[in-house]
C-alpha cells in the first residue's frame, strides 16, 4: 500500500465500505451453509455471496481503479456478468440432480410443491426410463 | 489517513472471506452427502475468487483481475461437470 496517501477520502470511505460489506454478506451466505438442516435449504445460502457479496467486492474494485488510475476501469463487470449468469445455471443443475438422487433411493425427505403433485407423475416427467441411475 | 483506512478494511475483509472458505470448506469435508460437497465446493471457489480480488486491490495491480476471471470460469465447469457427474453418473456421454 504505497503511494495512496494522495488517495481521496471519499473514496477510500467508500471502497471500504463496500469491501465490509461484500465479505460480510459472503461469511453470512456460508454461515447458513454449515448450519441448515438439509440440501434444499443449504443450497440457497452461498447465493447471499455470489450476488450480494460478489456484487460489493466488484465495485469496490471497479472503484478503487477507476479512482487510482483516473480513468474508468470497468473490467470487473466481465466477472460480474459471468458470476450472474452461471451461478443459477450450475445451482439449478447440482440441484435437480440431487432431486434424482433422491428420489431414486426414496430415503430421504424431498420437499414437495404447495399444489402436491404425486410422486409418480413428477418423477415421470423428470427422469427418463433408460437411464443408467 | 485514506491509506490507513483501505489497508485496515481490506485485511478485516480478507479475514472474513478466510473465514467464509473454512466454513465451505467444512462442508465439503464432512458433508453428508455427495451432494453437499458439490455446493460447499463452489461456495470455495467464490469465496477464493472474491479473496483474489481483494488481493488485487491491496496490491494496486490488475493482474490478479484475471486470475479471478480464470477462478469465476473454473468454478462453473466443475460445478456443472460434478453436477453432470451426479445426474448421469459419467460426465462424458
Amino acid at each position: 500500500m504505497t503511494g495512496l496517501d494522495d488517495f481521496p477520502l471519499w473514496a477510500a470511505i467508500l471502497v471500504s465500505l463496500l469491501l465490509l460489506a461484500g465479505s460480510a454478506l459472503t461469511l453470512l451466505g456460508t454461515i447458513g451453509l454449515v448450519r441448515f438442516k438439509s440440501f434444499y435449504e443449504r443450497v440457497h445460502a452461498p447465493t447471499l455471496g455470489t450476488t450480494c457479496g460478489a456484487g460489493g467486492i466488484l465495485i469496490a474494485s471497479m472503484l478503487f481503479f477507476s479512482v487510482l488510475q483516473s480513468r474508468l476501469a470497468l473490467h470487473e463487470l466481465l466477472i460480474t456478468l459471468f458470476v450472474t449468469v452461471t451461478t443459477p445455471v450450475t445451482l439449478m443443475l447440482l440441484a435437480r440432480a440431487a432431486i434424482y438422487r433422491d428420489r431414486t433411493e426414496g430415503k430421504a425427505k424431498i420437499p414437495g410443491f404447495q399444489n402436491d403433485v404425486p410422486p409418480s407423475s413428477a418423477m415421470a416427467s423428470d427422469a427418463r426410463p433408460d437411464d443408467p441411475g | 489517513m485514506s491509506a490507513t483506512i483501505l489497508l485496515w478494511s481490506l485485511t478485516l475483509s480478507q479475514w472474513m472471506l478466510v473465514a467464509a472458505m473454512g466454513c465451505a470448506a467444512f462442508r465439503v469435508i464432512g458433508g453428508p452427502r455427495a451432494q453437499d460437497r458439490v455446493l460447499g465446493l463452489d461456495a470455495l471457489y467464490v469465496a477464493a475468487m472474491l479473496l483474489i480480488l481483494t488481493f488485487g486491490i491491496r496490491s494496486g495491480s490488475t493482474i490478479y483481475f484475471e486470475a479471478a476471471l480464470v477462478i469465476a470460469l473454473l468454478a462453473f465447469v466443475s460445478t456443472a461437470a460434478l453436477a453432470k457427474f451426479l445426474m448421469r453418473g459419467e460426465v462424458i456421454e
